[in-house]
């Protein structure tokens, strides 16, 4: 015989969605939130996610350059976390603020625990606090229309009245990307349609906000208070994109509910007892740490063994 | 429309051979009966070099209770009792036949038979006798699977026709142009269970099969024909029971255990040629496709049969294919050469131009967790695999390991390309291995 053909295990035909296919598909769904973001604050907010993005890539190409491994900036996770973080900037960040968000998101977060999938806290949202506990004065000046004032959060938390519409589409202070109710839906409503991301980490998560901010909040179920609690400081943003990553979220069913439940009592207590009003970020890179943990007790009953009752008569 | 969670819908290639009829192909080269063809201990053969056999004889006997006979397909002269090359690229003992092409059969060969005056244990002599193991690629023998510990608690007794295999079309054309054969074949079994009903689940992709099986069983009051959702492993046999019964199995129990006995279309087929037409296992029918060869098609051969030639049938490779697989692409084996022989539980043979596998890149896991959401058994092959590189098997077992089918799932729809089905069965081979250590 001449011919040797090809053998592998089985299966031998593979869907054709890869890696980075999925990061693709969630750049797409950042679009109309950084869109929106540089409508709103104009040429800077631009700037501050090009900065960051650069950066992000950047750092991941020239670690592995020197390290001498695969380069793998091709598979786009890079543009997701610099995407991600600058969403979650206030517009008027210095440039160097921009990098060395960029730096330590990719450099200490991702890389140095070995890359892609090996994080274990959300890149974007650990440089962001990194970046918060640091230089608290630039990343809590939230300009909008070259006045300096507060985050939707924070007018409620003084006692201010809100205007839900411009909350809903978004003209009101905030980071970049977190402004827009409208803009951040779209985005995750296409990841939900192209099935890169399923319904149950984000709406656990924003249901237990909710419940949790109504019963132990003064304001208690107040519908104005109610919908500035989802729509404002990030959580869409953080629902939607960051606290359903895959790397830092469970892989069981189980285990996502838990999470997310977790998540969504951290979040009503940061904003009902804590100092600021927001709390979306901590309470996801907190949560990040405890994903081992929860995934150990809610690895899954096996197909029959859970139905034994259904067994022989 | 019952259905199961997890699973994958990869494209199913079935119009390639679909609508083409089954072919009777004669074979012309020798013919090569390997010992094991089946699940159980290796038959032992009972001829000897140079003795003259007929078509039906017996050349190998079951080596046990779980095991199975060999029968030949040809008549003519043994040239040689040696080890030959077998799908699984393992070397078996195999009995070589030279094809004199008369095909003299052994007396009573083909006679009718009213199996309603046979007693059960006759039908389940003759099952055993005429060599019948599942044909849907397990091989497991047939007369075991039809004597179970508890007869009389068998209420159901199902045809497995999902054909969820993509590619795959032989039971598919088996049941549009013998419908009533299978009918036949299951109206056999059921007469071992007197409280069973028959069932035939076929998936809902194969509307014209569902109608001709319908038509087929109007007048049997204890058939139904169940029409399933079209999504692989549906025919995988735990799934196949669940959606009949919504009994759920692990691999601790048999489908006996939940009172159903469950079969493919051929193994039902079989089972009718064995019991009402004096007819041996000697026959199996195969999908010749794929996007290499010429003309995709579905062939009757006579087991024995050299893949190469009965691949002439598909006239030829419009490009030289890659790949080569036995079986479907889901679950089937790689094929290094064509130079092994048709057994029992040959099921196709799929020429791809190009190697899907060879092309894609291994990356890192973004613990997506699509391999948690396809799999049948819900079981989290990433941890899986993880804990198999480890060689961890005592966390693998935990983990409900040894669950695992196979199906191939968790590869085909991961981001990241790595091989878990793959580590998986070696997880369960490692499990096997150490128990056997412990032992």
């Amino acid at each position: 015989m001449s011919k040797i053909y090809n053998v592998s295990a089985s299966p031998h035909i593979r869907d054709h969605v890869n890696t980075t296919d999925i990061m693709f598909d969630v750049v797409v769904a950042l679009l109309p939130a950084s869109i929106f973001g540089i409508y709103n604050f104009g040429l800077s907010a631009f700037l501050t996610i090009l900065i960051t993005v650069a950066t992000c890539v950047l750092t991941e190409l020239v670690y592995e350059l020197l390290m001498k491994q695969r380069v793998t900036v091709g598979d786009l996770s890079a543009v997701v976390t610099g995407l991600l973080l600058a969403l979650n900037l206030p517009p008027t960040v210095p440039w160097w603020i921009c990098v060395l968000g960029g730096v330590f998101a990719i450099l200490v977060v991702k890389m140095l625990f070995g890359g892609i999938g090996q994080n274990i806290m959300n890149p974007a949202l650990a440089a962001r606090c990194f970046l918060l506990i640091s230089f608290a004065g630039h990343m809590t000046n939230f300009v909008m229309d070259g006045v300096s004032g507060p985050t939707p959060l924070a007018v409620l938390k003084e006692g201010g009245k809100l205007n839900l519409l411009s909350m809903f589409f978004g003209t009101t202070g905030g980071t970049i990307g977190e402004t827009s109710a409208l803009a951040i839906l779209l985005g995750a409503a296409y990841l939900l349609i192209k099935k890169v991301i399923t319904w149950r980490i984000p709406v656990i998560y924003i249901i237990t906000t909710v419940l949790f901010t109504g019963i132990f909040h003064k304001n208690g179920f107040a519908p104005e208070f109610m919908a500035a609690q989802v729509c404002g400081g990030g959580l869409l943003l953080g629902a939607f994109f960051m606290a359903n990553d895959y790397t830092t979220s469970p892989i069981t069913v189980w285990g996502q509910v838990i999470y997310a439940i977790i998540l969504g009592i951290l979040t009503g207590v940061f904003r009902t007892y804590g100092a600021s009003a927001e709390g979306v970020s901590y309470a996801i890179i907190l949560c990040n740490l405890l994903v081992p943990l929860i995934e150990k007790i809610t690895i899954p009953k096996s197909f029959g063994k859970a139905g034994a009752k259904h067994g022989n008569k | 429309m019952p259905t199961f969670k997890g699973g994958v819908h990869p494209y199913d290639g079935k119009d390639l051979s679909k609508d083409k009829p089954i072919v009777l192909v004669q074979p012309e080269g020798d013919m090569v009966f390997p010992v094991v063809q089946h699940i159980g201990a290796p038959a032992k053969p009972i001829v000897a070099v140079g003795d003259t056999v007929l078509v039906g004889q017996k050349i190998a006997e079951a080596g046990g209770f779980v095991s199975s006979n060999i029968i030949s397909s040809v008549s003519g002269k043994v040239k040689v009792i040696e080890p030959r090359l077998t799908v699984n690229g393992k070397k078996v003992l195999s009995i070589v036949i030279v094809n004199d092409e008369e095909y003299r059969t052994v007396p009573g060969f083909g006679e009718k038979r009213d199996y309603t005056k046979l007693s059960k244990d006759e039908i389940r002599e003759i099952v055993k006798e005429a060599g019948i193991v599942g044909l849907g690629g397990a091989g497991f023998p047939t007369h075991v699977k039809l004597a179970p510990k508890n007869p009389e608690a068998i209420d159901h007794v199902i045809v497995n026709a999902a054909e969820c295999e993509p590619y795959l079309t032989s039971d598919y054309r088996i049941m549009l142009e013998e419908p009533e054969k299978l009918v036949g074949g299951l109206k056999v079994m059921l007469s071992l269970f007197e409280k069973a009903k028959g069932v035939i689940a076929i998936e809902d992709n194969k509307p014209e099969a569902i109608r001709v099986m319908q038509q087929a069983v109007s007048g049997e009051s204890n058939i139904s024909v169940v029409s399933l959702k079209t999504k692989y492993p549906q025919g995988a046999e735990r799934q196949v029971i669940s959606m009949v019964t919504g009994r759920k199995i692990g691999s601790d129990r048999l489908p006996a255990d939940v009172g159903c006995i469950v079969d493919n279309v051929d193994t039902v087929i079989s089972i009718y040629n064995a019991v009402c037409e004096t007819t041996p296992l000697i026959r199996r029918i195969i999908t010749l496709t794929g996007d290499a060869v010429r003309n995709p098609v579905n062939v009757n051969v006579r087991i024995g049969m050299h893949y190469a030639e009965m691949l002439q049938q598909a006239e030829g490779f419009v490009e030289e294919p890659e790949k080569m697989i036995s079986g479907g692409p889901m679950m089937g084996q790689a094929l290094s050469t064509l130079n092994i022989p048709v057994t029992k539980t040959s099921s196709s043979l799929l020429a791809f131009k190009k190697d899907a596998v060879a092309a894609e890149q291994v990356t890192a896991c973004i613990r997506c967790g699509r391999c948690v959401s396809v799999c049948p058994m819900r079981l989290v092959p990433k941890k899986l695999a993880e804990v198999v590189l480890r060689e961890d098997y005592e966390a693998f077992e935990k983990m409900h390991g040894m669950e695992c089918y196979a199906c191939g799932s968790c590869t085909y729809v991961c981001p990241a390309k790595k091989p878990l089905t793959q580590l998986c069965v070696e997880g369960k081979q490692g499990v096997a291995a150490s128990r056997k250590a412990k032992a």
